[in-house]
């Protein structure tokens, strides 16, 4: 079988998030690509949760609507998503949970509750058995489960096999799926490659305050702080995480700061500061449908434009739209290089699809990261902090030195650091600030900032940027088209995007917004989009969806012929 | 041992008769003594916000951070975080710190993190051309209140005392000497320290005769005592008319943020390239 999809599905409290961790290392251990797609409502307990696990035999990065096996916890579970099968005998269900129609008696149907009362174990844990159920249909030996729920459980391992085993006893064998013979490769969610890559950056502090989808971030790194030395602080509101860390920064410490649209907005402030004082700053945003709370735990990309011009006053800054865990980590690292280098803030736009959905990572297939180094004055003059110099980028002095008075300052100030209302100096500090553009664009002509994937010679393309980069490749894939993924946003690559754009005829935008920012930002560099896939319900494109779109659009290859 | 020169070439702009050049040189003789004490210049880092007040932090020629209103205390806060060895010490206006940023200055308390924070309270908007602040007695006519204010000032020692801050002391813009001493134990006590300075804004809000006739210097005061120091807090209300006692009223020693917050330092040994394989590893 070269791929095939799995949905799990329940009421939010029944680890429906744990197992489908559970599931997809399991398909991972049998050499499969996999990517997980999580649905879940904006509550604790109740409501309607599901992922859909994704197994392929090539790298992927979206997920299918049709499923081949669906395991359901609650009725809900059944209802919603029983128009995705494939084959409708092959679902594994509570029996006391879930009522199927008589057309569906084939099933698998089981009593967990009655399973779990007999092995003494927890309810909770009916996720487990359903799992052990889940191994023996698709032809596991179950030692290959009992390694991988070995590796997830840190407490009640033994318990958790013993109810395993008892589901993978209480199954029959459904779909046989044979093993491939390629090497399995670790399993991380966009936010821990974000935060493994912030890490390789050099981070030392990582200050936030919780908001869906940035808050596994803070999570996870608080988690192996020890690890890496981290600082990881969680303040009062998103207005003392960004002052907090200019504080770290100030100080010669690396720090980064994660956050949603909402917590951005109060953010900004210290954005326009950084700016100013030339104080480096990652800041991840993590976006999500708005406006305003929105829908907190599902996906879009409404923040580009927000990010291209938050903050008062003019000033340099980088934005990065990684797409996969691979990208993230990359141009994380990237992001805090390119920060400390220019001494500017540093944007790396993510979103739920990306964040949170589970991707295979490949630390082979990533370019090397070269560490960068800041200027460091040389000692011979008396230290000024804002030396004025021909990249706009001044060395830098950290407290404590004896020798140096480093003063930084949100007002127009002179090269020592002293406020001033001169208009020489004031016109001098501005083209300082937006000087460093010129040279971080240059800079990066050295880095892939645009990204062509697909049939390089259709005239037709696909446009997109961030997490919709999986479903865009696969769609063009089946369709022969180009895909165009800018990845740095500001400065945008112009250079690389005109010979991205060579021999195009066509090209289609693909956001999931409503009124596609990036079709609008490469209009300002003189390009132009001929049309627009756009989706705008909180839910990223699944393969089918977007196929769907450039049917309707009619979209096929086409290449240019000579003669 | 040579007397330090603390002073910048910035052009002092405050009005003649200002209160905080009484702040100023205070502090300049408090970090003139700390100093021939054995605190090395370097290891002190000034951060301001915005208002008439942080223009101290030019005038200052020590390290400084100019932040933006209402946010010295977090800045100050990530300062001390990144190395507890530093001394910091914040100025903040009364509408900056007890207005835009009092979200700040309780967190901070609460979390008794070992900054100080010297706020210069003349308890009016100077800079933007007096307009009434969070410490305005009731029916203040500011430019935004023509009819008066129709709200009551907070007390912000006693918030402060709520909060959990461990030394807690009031001066005024009369009286250098007692300002000098406060300040320079409020440097040095380990914890959260804020100094309320009656500082006075000879333009928009002149109480220098008003605080002269009023104020006292604490005697036989137990500032280890909480309740004696909330008694004594609460004694004026910054409204109504009552005497005005000036000098330390709480002092603990208690555990700070960064003695319970493992901060870690050995940055330099750890292999994180292997340390990153290792957990990817796991995650196979």
């Amino acid at each position: 079988m070269n791929e095939f999809s799995i949905l799990i599905g329940g009421k939010a409290g029944f680890g429906i998030d744990k197992a489908s961790g559970v599931i997809g290392r399991l398909l991972n251990q049998l050499g499969y690509r996999i990517y997980i797609y999580r649905d879940y409502p904006s509550l604790i307990r109740g409501g309607h949760t599901f992922s859909i696990i994704r197994a392929s035999k090539s790298r992927i990065a979206v997920h299918q609507e049709k499923v081949d096996l669906i395991l359901a916890l609650n009725q809900e579970t059944f209802d919603l998503h029983k128009s995705r099968f494939k084959n409708d005998c092959f679902f594994i269900y509570d029996l006391e949970q879930v009522k199927v129609g008589a057309e569906y008696t084939c099933g698998l149907g089981m009593p967990l509750g009655e399973f779990l009362k007999e092995e003494t174990a927890p309810e909770i844990m009916r996720n487990t058995c359903i799992i052990g159920a889940l191994a023996k249909a698709i032809g596991l030996n179950f030692d290959v489960l009992e390694n991988v729920l070995k590796k997830e459980f840190t407490k009640d391992i033994d318990l958790n096999i013993k109810v395993a085993l008892r589901g993978f006893k209480e199954s029959k064998e459904l779909i046989k799926i044979e093993p491939l013979k390629q090497e399995s490769l670790p399993l991380l969610t966009g936010n821990q490659a974000i935060a493994f890559g912030l890490i390789k950056g050099g981070l030392d502090a990582y200050v936030s305050y919780p908001m869906t989808p940035s808050s596994p971030i803070l999570h996870f790194l608080a988690e192996i702080a020890d690890d890496f030395s981290l600082d990881v602080i969680h303040p009062e509101s998103e207005i003392s995480v960004i002052l907090m860390a200019l504080g770290f920064s100030y100080m010669g410490k690396k720090a980064a700061v994660g956050t949603s649209g909402g917590g951005f907005c109060l953010m900004t402030e210290g954005l326009s500061f950084a700016g100013m004082a030339e104080l480096p700053v990652v800041i991840i945003l993590g976006q999500r449908p708005g406006p305003s709370t929105g829908l907190p735990t599902h996906s879009a990309q409404t923040e580009l434009n927000f990010a291209l011009n938050a903050g008062q006053g003019e000033f340099t800054r980088f934005i990065v739209a990684p797409a996969d865990a691979e990208e993230a980590y990359y141009w994380s690292a990237i992001c805090m290089n390119m920060s400390w280098k220019y001494q500017i803030p540093g944007i790396i736009l993510s979103d739920k699809n990306l964040g949170e959905s589970v991707f295979n990572f490949d630390i082979n297939a990533v370019g090397e990261i070269k560490e960068e180094t800041s200027v460091s004055w040389d000692r011979k003059s008396s230290y000024k902090r804002y030396l004025i110099t021909e990249d706009g980028v001044s060395p830098l002095a950290f407290v404590p030195d004896k020798d140096a008075i480093i003063k930084v300052n949100s007002y127009e100030h002179d090269e020592f650091g002293i406020t001033t209302e001169d208009p020489k100096q004031t016109k001098l500090l501005q083209e300082k600030l937006l000087r460093k553009e010129k040279f971080l664009a240059e800079d990066l002509e050295n880095f892939t900032t645009v990204k062509v994937h697909g049939d390089k010679n259709s005239e037709v393309a696909l446009l997109c940027w961030g997490s919709n980069k999986g479903v865009c490749v696969e769609t063009a894939k089946g369709l022969g088209l180009k895909v165009i993924q800018p990845i740095v946003l500001n400065p945008f690559p112009v250079k690389q995007f005109q010979k991205a754009m060579a021999g195009v005829n066509e090209l289609i935008c693909v956001e999931n917004n409503a009124t596609a920012q990036l079709a609008k930002l490469i209009r300002c560099y003189g390009f132009s989009v001929d049309n627009t896939i756009l989706r705008y319900d909180g839910r990223p494109f699944s393969l089918e969806d977007l196929a769907e779109e450039c049917k309707k659009l009619g979209l096929v290859r086409k290449e240019k012929t000579y003669g | 041992m040579a007397k330090v020169e603390l002073g910048t070439y910035a052009q002092n702009t405050w009005c003649p008769g200002c209160g905080n050049f009484a702040i100023l040189n205070a502090i300049k003789m408090a970090l003139g003594e700390l100093n021939a004490e054995g605190i090395p210049l370097e290891n002190i880092v000034l951060v301001s916000g915005i208002g008439c007040h942080a223009k101290i932090v030019d005038y200052l020629n020590v390290n400084s951070f100019y932040s933006i209103h209402g946010r010295t205390v977090p800045v100050a806060e990530g300062i001390k975080l990144a190395n507890p060895d530093v001394k910091v010490i914040g100025f903040a206006g009364d509408g900056d710190a007890y207005g835009e940023g009092i979200e700040h200055l309780v967190f901070a308390a609460k979390r008794n993190i070992d900054i100080t924070m010297i706020i210069h309270n003349n308890r009016v908007y100077g800079l933007t051309t007096g307009q009434y602040t969070p410490t305005s007695p009731l029916s203040f006519r500011g430019r935004s209140t023509p009819q008066g204010t129709a709200e009551l000032p907070i007390n912000p020692l006693e918030i402060m005392l709520a909060s959990g801050a461990t030394y807690l002391a009031r001066g005024t813009s009369h009286g250098i000497e007692l300002l000098k001493k406060i300040f320079k134990e409020a440097i040095l006590h380990k914890g959260f320290s804020l100094v309320d300075v009656l500082q006075v804004c000879v333009t928009y809000f002149n109480m220098y005769e008003y605080y002269d006739k009023r104020v006292y210097e604490l005697k036989d005061h137990n500032h280890q005592d909480y309740y004696q120091a909330l008694n004594k807090i609460r004694e004026w209300d910054y409204n109504k008319d009552a005497p005005i006692a000036l000098g330390t009223f709480y002092e603990k020693e208690i555990p700070t943020f960064e003695d319970r917050f493992f901060l870690k330092k050995n940055q330099g040994t750890i292999d994180k390239d292997f340390k990153i394989k290792e957990l990817l590893k796991k995650s196979i």
